[in-house]
Formats: structure tokens, sequence, C-alpha cells
């Protein structure tokens, strides 16, 4: 599991990979927001397109790091989602908070 | 119905050992020549149950999460998680999509996401005593019955 994040003045990229289970997500929580919140961006993309494997906690994850972007203004992109992931963030109703797009 | 094969697992509730659990499982069930989609259903399944063992059963200790899985003829797969921990006063509620006693990062969608990766679950706990999750999966591939030794 690793994180990769990459800002413009615009944008704030974070690429996830590997798996993302209740484990693992702990870290990537901690390096999200510090990143969210010393950002001046007003796009937060979070980008699954190395993700392996997710369970619900991809989805607290996806959850967590929407409520911080929208309270610092910023609005959040979640890209390269495969079927699955995608269905499973449908299934989670995520797509009325934030921007979900498929591979 | 007798399965034709059965594992036994037995591990402590620490949050690394969730990885493990669904590989484990995941590489017993290849065992019905499922396909990836079928694989990663178990997978995304088992990973959700023994979770839950891990922050719910367990909240404040480490306990013991028991697993037991068997292939059956007719390419069912069967997965049973088990704890014996706090356990669930109301599981009819507990199975409602985005109800979570815990918040914070957690959606309220584990068993949602079981019941969707799954044929069938079933769902047994006694307050103070613990929960019994139980999976079940038909695989589309061959039967396990070809090569059964
Ligand atoms: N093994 C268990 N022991 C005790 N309580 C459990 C157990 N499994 C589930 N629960 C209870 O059922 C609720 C719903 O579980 P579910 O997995 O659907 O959601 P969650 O774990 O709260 O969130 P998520 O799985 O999305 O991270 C939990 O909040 C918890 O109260
Ligand atoms: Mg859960």
């Amino acid at each position: 599991m690793s994180i990769n994040i990459t800002s413009t003045p615009m944008r704030l990229t974070i690429a996830l990979s590997g798996e993302i289970d209740h484990h693992n997500a702990a870290a990537l929580r901690l390096e999200a927001d510090d990143a969210i919140q010393s950002s001046l961006a007003s796009n937060i993309r979070i980008d699954f397109g190395d993700v392996t494997f997710m369970d619900s906690s991809g989805i607290g994850f996806v959850l967590g790091r929407y409520r911080i972007a929208e309270s610092c203004g910023a609005n959040v992109e979640v890209i390269n989602l495969s079927g699955r992931l995608y269905t499973m963030m449908k299934l989670a109703g995520l797509e009325k908070l934030v921007t979900l797009k498929t591979k | 119905m007798k399965p034709v094969n059965t594992i036994k697992l037995e591990l402590e509730s620490r949050s690394v050992n969730e990885s493990f659990a669904r590989a484990t499982v995941a590489a017993f069930a290849a065992q019905l020549d499922p396909n990836v989609e079928e694989i990663s259903d178990i997978k995304t399944a088992v990973s959700e149950a023994v979770t839950n063992c891990i922050v719910h059963a367990y909240p404040d200790c480490v306990g013991k999460i028991y697993i037991y899985a068997a292939i059956y003829e007719n390419g069912k797969f069967k997965v049973k998680i088990k704890d014996k921990g706090k356990g669930i006063e109301d599981v009819e509620k507990a199975m409602e999509p985005l109800y979570t006693t815990l918040g914070g990062e957690r959606a309220g969608l584990g068993f949602a996401v079981m019941e969707s990766f799954c044929d069938k679950i079933k769902v047994k706990s006694k307050p103070g005593k613990g929960t019994t999750v139980t999976l079940e999966k038909i695989f589309s591939g061959r039967s396990a019955t070809d090569d059964r030794s």
C-alpha cells in the first residue's frame, strides 16, 4: 500500500496504490489529511487507478477526505475507478457527495 | 450435503491479520476454479467480516477470530467467521446499509457489501457472547469433484 501526493496551485492529487483495508487506511488518512489541510487547491483528486483491493474502509476513506475537503472549501473527485470499486462507491451513495469517474 | 474439503483457521484480532485472512480464504477457494471477479467478491466479503471482529467485537482487547471454510461438490463455497466478543443487540438493524455504531471513518456498509458480493449471508449474535457470520457463494467454474483426492 502506498500513497503519492502531488500538487499544483489548483489541484491536489492523491494517488493510492495497493490494497486499502482498515489496517492500512489509518496511515493513508494521516498523510492525506496533512496534505489537504495545508493545500490551497480548490480541487482534490483521489486516484484509485493502482488500487488492487478495497473493502468498505476505502469508502470510509473517501467519505472522511470529503468531509475535510469540504470544511476547507474544496471539492473532491475520485478517478480511475474499476467497475467493482465504482459499484461499491455507488452503493454508499458517494456520487451525491463527490464526482466519481471510472477508468 | 457433506463438503469435499474444509479448512479451519484461528487468528488474533490484530488488524495486520486482515489481509492474511482474506488472502488465505481466497487461496483455499481457488480450488473451485473461480474467476477473478468471484475471488474479489470472496476477498472483500471476508475482509468485511474479519474487520468487524477486530473493530466491533473486540474494541479494546485482542480476542480470537475463528474462520471455517468449506467447498461443496456443486461449486458452493461456504465461509464462517466467528468471534466471542461483544455481540450485536439488534442484528436486523445492524445489517441496514449505512448503520454504524462507530461513526468516524466507518461507513456502515460492511454488511451491505457482504450481501451484494455473496449469494447468502446469515448472522447469529448474542450480546456478550459473540457473533457468527456465515457467507455462501456459488462459483460458476468447474466443480470441485474433478480433482478431488
Ligand atoms: N462481529 C461483530 N461484533 C459486534 N458488533 C458487530 C460485529 N459486526 C458488526 N457489528 C455491528 O454492526 C454494525 C454494522 O456493521 P457494518 O460492517 O455494516 O458497518 P461498520 O463496520 O460500522 O462500518 P464499515 O463496515 O462500513 O466500515 C457495526 O457498526 C457494529 O455495531
Ligand atoms: Mg464493518
